[in-house]
C-alpha cells in the first residue's frame, strides 16, 4: 500500500491558541479513515489545514508525493484532494447544476464534466429533479448530497468529508452512509470525519480517535468499534 | 411645468453616471464587504488620464478619432490605481476588523487627491476638458448634448457587457461564488484573491468611462470632483442594495432622477421654498441615503437574499 495522505507532527494554531497539537497519521489509496473525536478536538481545523484554508504552524504533510504545508487551498485541489466542508457550505443563490459545475471549476474538459453532472444526478436523483433551483431552497439532508456531489466533480484522489450526517433525520443519514460505502466500493479514498461514531466505525478501514488536538488512540476500524474506551466515550454505552 | 422632461432626462443623464460609479463600490463591497471609499478618487484619476491622453495628442486631432485614445487612458489609469490601493492597501488588511480598512479608504482618498493636486500640471483649479462636436440635439421638448449621447450608449453596452460577463463566464461565475462564500470558493480551485482584484478593476473601468462622460458634459476636471460624486454614487449603490449590480444602476437613475426633479421642484413646496435649486441639490440626495438607511436598509430593490452580484 501506498500512503497518498502522510501528516506527521501536525499543528495549529488560531491566535495563540494551539487547536492541533502534533498529530501523526496517513490514509493509504482506496482506504476509508476516520477521524472521531469530542467537539473542538481539532478535527475540522485539521481537515481545513489540509485543504490549505488554514496555514499549519509546525509539521509536514504530503499528499501524493507533493508536500502542501504553505500551498494555497485553490492549488490543492489541483492536486487531486477535495473538501466537503463542515455545515457543508453550497453556494445558495446558485443553481444546483451551477453548484455541481463550480466543484469542476479547474476541469475544461465540457463532456466529462457533463457525464459527472449526469453521475451526480444518478447518485443523488432529488438532485437531478430540482437542478434550476437554487441551493439555498434544499432541505439538509439535499444540500449535504450536493456539497458531497460537488466534491466529487473535481475526480479528487481523496475526497475529504467534515460530518456528512450532521443535522440529519436517521434516514437522511442513512443514505450518506449508504453513499460512501458505494463510493468506497468503487475505489475511492476517503478521509472521514464524524460525530456518528458507530456508522463510520463500520464503513472505515482505520480510525484514529482525537481529543483536544491529539490522537489518543488508533486502529482498524472493527478494533476501535469493539475497544471499552470507545464505545463508553462515543458510543454512549456504559 | 414645461421643463419637467428636460428635468427628468438630465435627472437619467446624471444618474447613469452615478450608477457607472456605483458599479465599483458595489462589486467591491459583494466580493469582500469593503466600502472602497477611495473609489470617488479612482474615477477622478480616470479624469486627469483622459485629459492627459488628449493633450498628448497631436492639436487639432478630430475628437471623435481622441475619444477612444482618451476612454483606453481613463481606464488604465483608474484600473492601475484601484489595483494598487487593492493590492498595497487592502490586502494586507484582510481578515483584519471591518474599521481598519475603512480607515485606510478614507486616508488613502486624501492622499490620491492630494497627489494629483500636487503633481499634475495646474491642477491647483479645475482644467479645461475637452467638448465633444455636434450637438445640441432636440429630441421633442428635451435637448441633449453629444456628451450625453456618449454616456448613454457607453452607460448601457457597458451595463450589458457586465450582466453577460458575471452570468455567462467562467471568471463570472467563479465571481458570484466568492462573494456567496470566499472560503468554500478556494476549495473548489478559485483563485479568490485574482478575483477580488478582477472585481476591483472591473469596477475602476467603469469609474473611467464616467470620467470621461463627466468631463465632456460639465468640460472641466477637477482634483476634487471625486469626493461628492463618489459620495453619491455610493448613495446609489446603497439604494439599489449594495452587492447587486442591477441595483446599483437602478440607484443611480432613482439618485439622479431624485436630485433633479428636488432641484427644480422642491422651490414650488409651501414652506421649502427657500430649499430648492441646484445649491440644494446634495443636501437632497443625501436626505434620501439617510431615508432609505432607515426605512429600508437593504436597498430599494434589493429582496435581501435574492439576486446579489
Ligand atoms: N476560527 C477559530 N478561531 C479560534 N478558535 C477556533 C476557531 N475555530 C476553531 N477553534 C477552536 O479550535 C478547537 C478545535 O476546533 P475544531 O472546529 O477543529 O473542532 P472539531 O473537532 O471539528 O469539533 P466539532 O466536532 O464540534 O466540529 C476548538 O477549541 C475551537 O474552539
Ligand atoms: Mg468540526
Amino acid at each position: 500500500m501506498t500512503a497518498l495522505l502522510e501528516v506527521e507532527d501536525l499543528r495549529v494554531s488560531y491566535g495563540k491558541i494551539e487547536a492541533v497539537k502534533g498529530i501523526s497519521f496517513r490514509v493509504d489509496e482506496g482506504q476509508v479513515v476516520t477521524l472521531i473525536g469530542t467537539n473542538g478536538a481539532g478535527k475540522t481545523t485539521t481537515l481545513r489545514t489540509l485543504s490549505g484554508l488554514l496555514k499549519p504552524t509546525g509539521g509536514r504533510i504530503s499528499f501524493d508525493g507533493h508536500p502542501l504545508a504553505g500551498v494555497p487551498a485553490h492549488k490543492i485541489v489541483a492536486l487531486g484532494l477535495a473538501h466537503s466542508p463542515e455545515g457543508r457550505h453550497i453556494f445558495p443563490r446558485l443553481t444546483i447544476t451551477e453548484n455541481l459545475q463550480l466543484g469542476a471549476f479547474l476541469r475544461n474538459d465540457k463532456e466529462g464534466i457533463a457525464r459527472d453532472i449526469q453521475r451526480a444526478y444518478d447518485l443523488f436523483p432529488i438532485l437531478g429533479e430540482r437542478r434550476k433551483q437554487a441551493a439555498g431552497t434544499l432541505s439538509g439532508g439535499e444540500q449535504q448530497m450536493l456539497a458531497m456531489g460537488r466534491a466529487l466533480m473535481s475526480r479528487p484522489k481523496l475526497l475529504m468529508l467534515d460530518e456528512p450526517s450532521m443535522g440529519l433525520s436517521p434516514i437522511m443519514m442513512q443514505k450518506i452512509m449508504e453513499t460512501i460505502a458505494e463510493l468506497r466500493s468503487t475505489g475511492t479514498t476517503i478521509l472521514l470525519v464524524e460525530q456518528n461514531a458507530q456508522a463510520a466505525l463500520s464503513l472505515a478501514d482505520r480510525g484514529h480517535v482525537m481529543e483536544i488536538g491529539k490522537v489518543v488512540l488508533s486502529g482498524t476500524g472493527p478494533d476501535l468499534l469493539h475497544d471499552e474506551s470507545v464505545r463508553k466515550a462515543y458510543l454512549g454505552e456504559d | 411645468m414645461h421643463e419637467l422632461p428636460q428635468t427628468l432626462a438630465n435627472g437619467l443623464l446624471l444618474g447613469s453616471m452615478y450608477g457607472l460609479i456605483a458599479i465599483g463600490y458595489t462589486m467591491v463591497y459583494g466580493i469582500v464587504q469593503l466600502i472602497n471609499f477611495a473609489h470617488g478618487e479612482v474615477f477622478m484619476t480616470g479624469g486627469f488620464g483622459a485629459l492627459t491622453a488628449f493633450l498628448m495628442l497631436p492639436s487639432g486631432v478630430s475628437l471623435w478619432l481622441a475619444l477612444p485614445v482618451m476612454l483606453l487612458a481613463a481606464v488604465l489609469v483608474s484600473t492601475s490605481v484601484a489595483v494598487l490601493a487593492e493590492r498595497l492597501a487592502y490586502r494586507p488588511l484582510r481578515g483584519s476588523s471591518r474599521l481598519a480598512p475603512l480607515i485606510t479608504a478614507i486616508g488613502l482618498s486624501i492622499a490620491i487627491q492630494q497627489m494629483v493636486w500636487a503633481w499634475y500640471p495646474d491642477a491647483k483649479q479645475a482644467r479645461t476638458f475637452p467638448h465633444l462636436p455636434g450637438g445640441p440635439y432636440e429630441l421633442g421638448p428635451v435637448t441633449v448634448q453629444t456628451g450625453d449621447v456618449f454616456l448613454v450608449v457607453a452607460a448601457v453596452l457597458s451595463m450589458l457587457a457586465l450582466m453577460w460577463f458575471v452570468r455567462s463566464t467562467r471568471t463570472g461565475r467563479a465571481m458570484q461564488a466568492t462573494a456567496q462564500d470566499p472560503d468554500t470558493s478556494r476549495l473548489m480551485g478559485i483563485n479568490t484573491d485574482r478575483i477580488i482584484v478582477t472585481a476591483f478593476a472591473i469596477g475602476a473601468a467603469f469609474a473611467a468611462l464616467a470620467a470621461v462622460a463627466h468631463g465632456l458634459r460639465y468640460g472641466q476636471v477637477d482634483f476634487r470632483m471625486g469626493f461628492i460624486t463618489g459620495l453619491k454614487a455610493f448613495t446609489a449603490a446603497v439604494l439599489g442594495g449594495i452587492g447587486s449590480i442591477q441595483g446599483a444602476m437602478l440607484g443611480g437613475l432613482a439618485l439622479g432622477l431624485a436630485e433633479a426633479l428636488a432641484a427644480g421642484y422642491v422651490k414650488f413646496l409651501p414652506g421649502l421654498e427657500l430649499f430648492g435649486g441646484g445649491a440644494w441639490a446634495n443636501v437632497w440626495a443625501f436626505v434620501l441615503l439617510i431615508v432609505v438607511l432607515l426605512i429600508r436598509p437593504q436597498g430599494l430593490f434589493s429582496k435581501l437574499t435574492a439576486d446579489r452580484a
